[in-house]
């Protein structure tokens, strides 16, 4: 392992103790494992911008209540400050009903960061079973998962969230369902394909012959060779579905105008354009940053990971 | 202790039904070292595969024949029962050693997890769970491994346990994969070209180790090999292998002083030697198994190749103490 140009001592230190407990056992090795990743991920600027933006946005839905201004603005109006533009009371201006435009980006992290993750949980709940399936069993079974996928693919993602979101209510849970429901094939196909590669691996034979059931060598051997390109697929995809979210509240589809999220906040934004531009453009950027963090947190796993290839 | 009856794979492939095994007849007593021998592409893995049951099926099939283990007919198992034979009752020592390690977990991870679970084919997820909290069960399959690893004369085995594959020398791994073999205390052996991917000073050593440690376990092995070299120094008795048949069976030491069927001959006398002389090959390379030739399959690349060698399949006939050929050159003199 290459140290940095200049090894401070607390570095050193702490390498020596990785060192060390890695001797007791296999745990403390994986921790040091992940070390060596982020020591990689540190050498590319950009990925640790991304790093960075979605740290900040994970603290910023935690501490909402604390970071934004003016908290109760929420679900409040105030008509006595509508149409405030940007200026030093109110950072990002106010809307139609004078609330704090910057406090209603805050807590809309909330909404797209659960939104992110829970689609992403739902897809990988159902497609990576499936794949795993699909993958290893083949025959019948997989021809018949993979037509299902093929099905699903054939429509893209966004269409199909639009066709589902229309016909439920439009409320979080309803188009968390509706972008899950096209987003989990794309992960059968992913690890299906991992799958059918690494089942060909000769210690894939060597578990075989060595007396593991099948569910054992699915689960066990096969997976974890698929979790570097899973981690990077799941961090680009969050962005994605974030975006995707945020395209469904724009297009009236999605969460329900009160709530603030980006998507429906730049849509009732758009009335007023362009004289009062800052609803729009700042719910805007918003979902712009954060899909532009978690893409380039994505990109700097992957080049992390990759090295580890070599 | 193994006995394979006239065991015939076919494979069904594009160009048609490929017959890879044609009446294969193996016998292994206890604690007998045999070497399969022959070029690649024989069918020596095939036949392996199919010993322990782990040949893909489609494409393959098997025809005809019998695989009996210590009276059981492997073949008529269900696969329940051959997950508690594998590794436990015969175990495989694969080919590649560099790749016969999953990649993303270090040797210690692999082989605790070995010997902890081996010969168990349904473990519900109560137990698992609860077994990941057993420490003492966990520090003895670890001490375990670690002892293993001593036996096969590894520097350093605490190190070797927490590496990862790519941290390991080719030499290294085999002797782990060999340690892997042997933690199931087998009775059957099967070596896969031990060494073949390794330099002939590391093979060397592997070799010897394994022959110490079968020696001390009096383990029946079945070596397969395609070098005769390491069948000589390995092994009591060599089946040499041609096309899916088995065309000469004997005493190792008198294979080499007195081989038979053109085919060992031609074996023979393409190893080179120290003192110097020609390198005779022999002519051709292993005929097709889609459509393989009739009688003979050897014919085609016979210098001493007759007229009936074309029609009629030469049955294994003893020729001498537990020495067989099949080739019509000796039918007419017994």
């Amino acid at each position: 392992m290459s140290e940095s140009q200049t090894p401070n001592p607390e570095q050193q230190a702490q390498a020596v103790a990785l060192g060390r407990q890695n001797a007791v056992g296999s745990y403390e090795a994986r921790f040091e494992d992940l070390w060596r990743t982020l020591h990689r991920l540190r050498r590319s600027t950009l990925s640790l911008v991304g790093l960075g933006i979605v740290l900040g946005i994970i603290l910023m839905a935690v501490f909402a209540p604390y970071a934004a201004p003016y908290p109760e603005d929420v679900d409040s109006v105030h008509f006595e400050r509508v149409f405030q533009p940007p200026g030093r009371e109110f950072l990002f201006g106010t809307d139609e009903v004078g609330r704090d435009v910057l406090s209603r980006v805050i807590f809309g992290t909330r909404i797209s960061l659960s939104l992110g993750v829970t689609v992403l949980v739902i897809s990988l709940s159902i497609g990576l079973p499936l794949g795993l399936i699909a993958g290893y069993m083949g025959g019948p079974v997989s021809t018949f998962i993979m037509r299902l996928t093929d099905i699903f693919l054939a429509i893209p993602p966004l269409v199909l969230a639009l066709a589902v979101s229309a016909v439920l209510t439009p409320t979080l849970e309803n188009s968390i369902i509706a972008i899950s429901f096209g987003w989990w094939p794309w992960y059968t196909r992913l690890i299906q394909g991992q799958v059918l590669s690494i089942k060909e691996e000769a210690f894939v034979e060597a578990c075989r012959s060595a007396g593991a059931n099948p569910w054992y060598i699915a689960f066990k051997e096969i997976l974890p060779n698929c979790l570097s390109i899973l981690i990077i697929k799941v961090t680009l995809d969050i962005g994605y579905a974030i975006l995707t979210g945020a395209v469904l509240g724009f297009l009236g589809l999605g969460v329900r105008p009160p709530t603030p999220e980006w998507g429906t906040m730049a849509s009732k934004g758009r009335l007023h354009l362009p004289a009062r531009w800052w609803m729009t453009t700042f719910s805007g950027l918003a979902i712009f940053v954060t899909v532009l963090g978690f893409n380039l947190l994505g990109d700097g796993l992957r080049d992390a990971f990759d090295v580890e290839l070599e | 202790m193994l006995d394979v009856t006239d065991l015939r794979i076919h494979f069904d492939v594009f160009e048609g039904e490929a017959q890879v095994l044609n009446g294969v007849n193996l016998h292994i007593g206890q604690g007998e070292t045999v070497a399969l021998v022959g070029e690649t592409g024989c069918g020596k893995s095939v036949t392996i595969k199919a010993i322990l049951r782990i040949l893909p099926m489609p494409p393959g099939r098997i025809v005809s024949g019998h695989i009996l283990y210590k009276g059981q007919d492997l073949l008529a198992m269900r696969e329940q029962e051959l997950h508690t034979l594998r590794g436990r009752e015969i175990a495989l020592i694969p080919q590649e050693p560099m790749s016969s390690l999953n990649p993303v977990f270090t040797v210690g991870e692999q082989f605790t997890e070995l010997i902890r679970w081996q010969g168990r084919y349904r473990v519900s997820w109560i137990e698992r769970l609860a077994r990941s909290f057993d420490g003492v069960g966990k520090r003895a399959a670890r001490q375990r491994a670690l002892d293993l690893l001593e036996k096969m004369n590894i520097p350093d085995p605490p190190r070797v346990m927490r590496s990862y594959l790519v941290e390991l020398s080719g030499g290294m791994s085999q002797r782990v994969l060999i340690a892997m073999a042997l933690a199931g205390n087998p009775s059957l052996l099967i070596a896969d070209e031990p060494g073949t991917a390794l330099d002939v000073t590391t093979q060397e050593q592997i070799l010897q180790l394994m022959k110490d440690r079968v020696e001390k376990e009096k383990l029946a092995v079945l070596y397969i090999t395609h070098n005769l070299g390491v069948a000589r120094e390995m092994t009591e008795r060599i089946y040499v292998m041609y096309a899916g048949e088995i065309v000469e069976q004997a005493p190792t030491q008198e294979l080499f002083r007195a081989p038979r069927h053109p085919y060992t001959q031609g074996l023979l006398a393409s190893i080179p030697k120290l003192t110097g002389g020609e390198v005779l090959g022999i002519e051709g390379r292993i005929p097709d198994y889609v459509g393989p030739p009739p009688g003979c399959r050897f014919h085609p690349r016979c210098e001493r190749a007759m007229a009936q060698c074309q029609e009629v399949r030469p049955e294994l006939i003893p020729i001498g103490p537990d020495h067989m050929v099949a080739c019509h050159l000796y039918e007419r003199e017994n």
